[in-house]
């Protein structure tokens, strides 16, 4: 139970070192376009080992189309995709899984009524004996599950039970310990704390933060700045499929972050509008002078 | 921090085996419920309270060898309703196995007829055929993305003026001709419809046959890494597919196995009948579909045994032979499977919410 115990929050703000200079999964003006629709344009990301990755992004911005790409779903149109430094293009998820890129998706990929373990390790089952009798090792594959459930916390009277009815926290950490347990390098989760009560978010967040302890490399996909603040070394906010904030921790504050997160520049102007209509308080909303965190490209929002 | 350069998979010593501790919010349910919750439980049941009912209401069935003629009946019916299960369990399924069981039958007996051949030519050019269907099938599926209805419907309606208007062509008659005094047919006839004794009651070979395939099917099912994905596609496909599932062989494949399944079952009939009407076969596709959800599973997908529609085409067999002694009018027949169907369906509902609930 060493990492849960790391994984703290007093851990989870420290920063850790980098583990190598080259980064495991980086994007380079990356982007994607659906027939006429540019979904994602000019997008740059490096994810490196021991570090969590924060995408932020309103609705639409692009964070699932960007994560489709590098788990592996869609296939960029634009730009580069590099991992471990070398030029690559996924046609399958299978591609993206064997080179040890792992995604926890929003609907988080369980198949509602399949037991636990059985979903535990759907896609990559253990299997004993010779081929034409080669099944599954089912003792082994519970075993498994059961232990490495319990390494992240999550205790299951029985595993056969059928992952739905499981609670969206469990579920969600089912996920995760999946993806840690398959060797993945990089892990992607889509938006884990989007459908979750505070406690269970909690409990989410601190397996990323154990995650990142192993040396994984997470990109955290999310809409709330206040859970990427507390887990994320670098930033990277999304706004109408283009990159509108890049920053490392060091380079912007919670404050910063929840005003770019918001809208930003728009949110300044639209203060304007709201002054004239009584009984809206603006006195709390930034002006735009104060959203002096560094800007990625210079995105005019267009799409 | 030694552990922080360390790489994935997870290595954390397990708590020690014996401080079991459990989540306290689960309360074990009681074994009955339990029981109800798998998917062959309450066919199970109705198999017994039919066969019961038959036992007391009509005599003759108490005899060996009508329960023979009953599991003979049942096993055409179940052969293929075992494949047509495992492609419902993965979450399609197929209108056009009735007829392509005729197509399969008419194939092997027109080509090895017209081309005096041996007749295992024509049984395996007719394998081939009926693969090829199942996978024409599939592949239309994958590709095109429509509903399982939509495509094999367009594939029972091909099928179905196919059988009519090739047989027309080729031997100017609505049957094929008989192969029974042809090359190979008392080996192919021993394999496919012979018959054998037990304990002084005759047995068809099928019922031998449909028991061997559901044994395979249920170990296919609950044992190995394609059970596991057949479940997966039914269960919830883009999930599947995410976590590196083969969707698109296992579609396919599933199409293909029914394409077997309709071959079996086609041989059967060329070889216990030696000719073929070729506007056979309609209307049976929903008689597997519907054996295949009386034995629990999900039309959805994703849900169901290989066990529980063995039980499924038992009880259609047993109403099949069952009115038949008990001296009542057949005409009766398709109204007791609609009862029996709803019946089913509505059974297994309540048993799932019952016994799935939290």
């Amino acid at each position: 139970m060493t990492s849960n115990e790391t994984g703290t929050h007093g851990a989870v703000l420290k920063d850790t070192p980098p583990a190598g200079d080259r980064p495991l999964v980086e994007l380079r003006g990356a982007g994607k376009s659906y027939g006429n629709i540019r979904a994602l344009h000019g997008v740059s990301l490096e994810v490196h080992p021991g570090k969590v990755t924060c995408v932020l992004g309103d609705n639409g911005a692009g964070k699932s189309t960007l994560i489709k790409i590098i788990s592996g779903l869609h296939q960029h149109t634009e730009g580069e995709f590099l991992v471990d430094g070398e030029p690559v293009r996924f046609s399958t998820p299978r591609e993206a899984l064997d080179k040890g890129i792992a995604t926890v998706y929003q609907d988080l990929a369980v198949v509602p009524l399949m037991p636990v373990w059985r979903n535990f390790f759907l896609g990559s089952e253990m299997t004993k004996g010779p081929w034409p009798l080669r099944r599954l090792d089912i003792e082994r594959m519970k075993k498994t599950a059961d232990e490495e459930l319990r390494a992240m916390g999550i205790v299951l009277d029985d595993l056969e039970q059928p992952i739905g009815t499981l609670s969206g926290g469990q579920r969600q950490c089912v996920a995760i310990a999946r993806a840690v347990y398959f060797g993945a390098r990089v892990l992607i989760l889509d938006e884990p704390t989007a459908a979750l009560g505070v406690k269970q978010s909690g409990v989410v967040l601190k397996y990323i933060a154990a995650a990142r302890e192993k040396g994984l490399g997470v990109i955290f996909i999310t809409h709330n700045p206040h859970h990427a603040y507390m887990v994320g070394d670098h930033f990277s906010v999304l706004r109408l499929g283009t990159m509108e904030l890049s920053a490392s921790r060091s380079d912007v504050s919670l404050e910063e972050l929840t005003n770019h997160m918001a809208g930003g520049a728009e949110l300044a102007s639209l203060k304007h509008e709201l002054a004239q209509v009584r009984g809206v308080d603006v006195e709390e909303l930034p002006e735009e002078g104060d959203l002096t965190a560094p800007v990625a490209t210079s995105s005019e929002g267009k799409s | 921090m030694s552990m922080t350069q360390q790489a994935a998979p997870a290595v954390d010593t397990p708590p020690a085996p014996g401080q079991k501790q459990s989540d306290g919010r689960t309360r074990q349910r009681p074994l009955a419920l339990r029981l109800l919750a798998r998917p062959e439980v309450g066919v199970f049941l109705g198999a017994v309270a039919v066969l019961v009912f038959f036992l007391f209401a009509a005599p003759p069935v108490r005899d060996g060898s009508s329960m023979a003629n009953i599991l003979y009946q049942s096993s055409t019916i179940g052969i293929m309703a075992l494949p047509v299960a495992l492609l419902m369990i993965g979450g399609e399924f197929d209108l056009s196995a009735g007829v392509a069981v005729i197509t399969s039958a008419l194939t092997a007996s027109m080509l090895s007829y017209q081309l005096t051949m041996n007749v295992w030519v024509g049984v395996i050019v007719a394998l081939l055929v009926s693969l090829a269907i199942g996978a024409f099938n599939g592949w239309m599926l994958v590709k095109t993305g429509l509903p399982s209805f939509l495509v094999t419907l367009g594939t029972f309606l091909i099928l179905q003026g196919v059988n009519l208007a090739v047989t027309k062509l080729v031997t100017g008659n609505v049957a094929t001709d008989d192969i029974s005094d042809m090359d190979g047919f008392t080996q192919a006839q021993k394999l496919f419809a012979s018959t054998f004794e037990v304990g002084g009651v005759n047995v068809k070979i099928t019922v031998v046959w449909w028991l061997v395939f559901a044994a395979l099917a249920t170990w296919v099912l609950l044992r190995t890494k394609y059970g596991n994905w057949i479940f997966a596609v039914g269960g919830n496909k883009d999930s599947a597919r995410a976590v590196g599932v083969p969707v698109t062989f296992t579609k396919i494949s599933l199409f293909m196995l029914v394409g077997f399944g309709a071959w079996f079952v086609g041989m059967h009939q060329l070889f216990s009948f030696n000719t073929v009407q070729s506007g056979e076969g309609v209307g049976q596709e929903l008689i597997y579909i519907a054996a295949a959800v009386i034995g629990g599973c999900l039309l959805t997908g994703g849900y169901g045994s290989a066990i529980g529609p063995v039980f499924g085409a038992f009880m259609f067999g047993m109403v099949q032979q069952g009115i038949v002694y008990a001296g009542w009018n057949p005409d009766w027949f398709k109204a007791f499977l609609g009862v029996m169907l709803l019946g089913a369906v509505l059974i297994n509902l309540w048993v799932q919410r019952t016994a799935t609930r939290r």
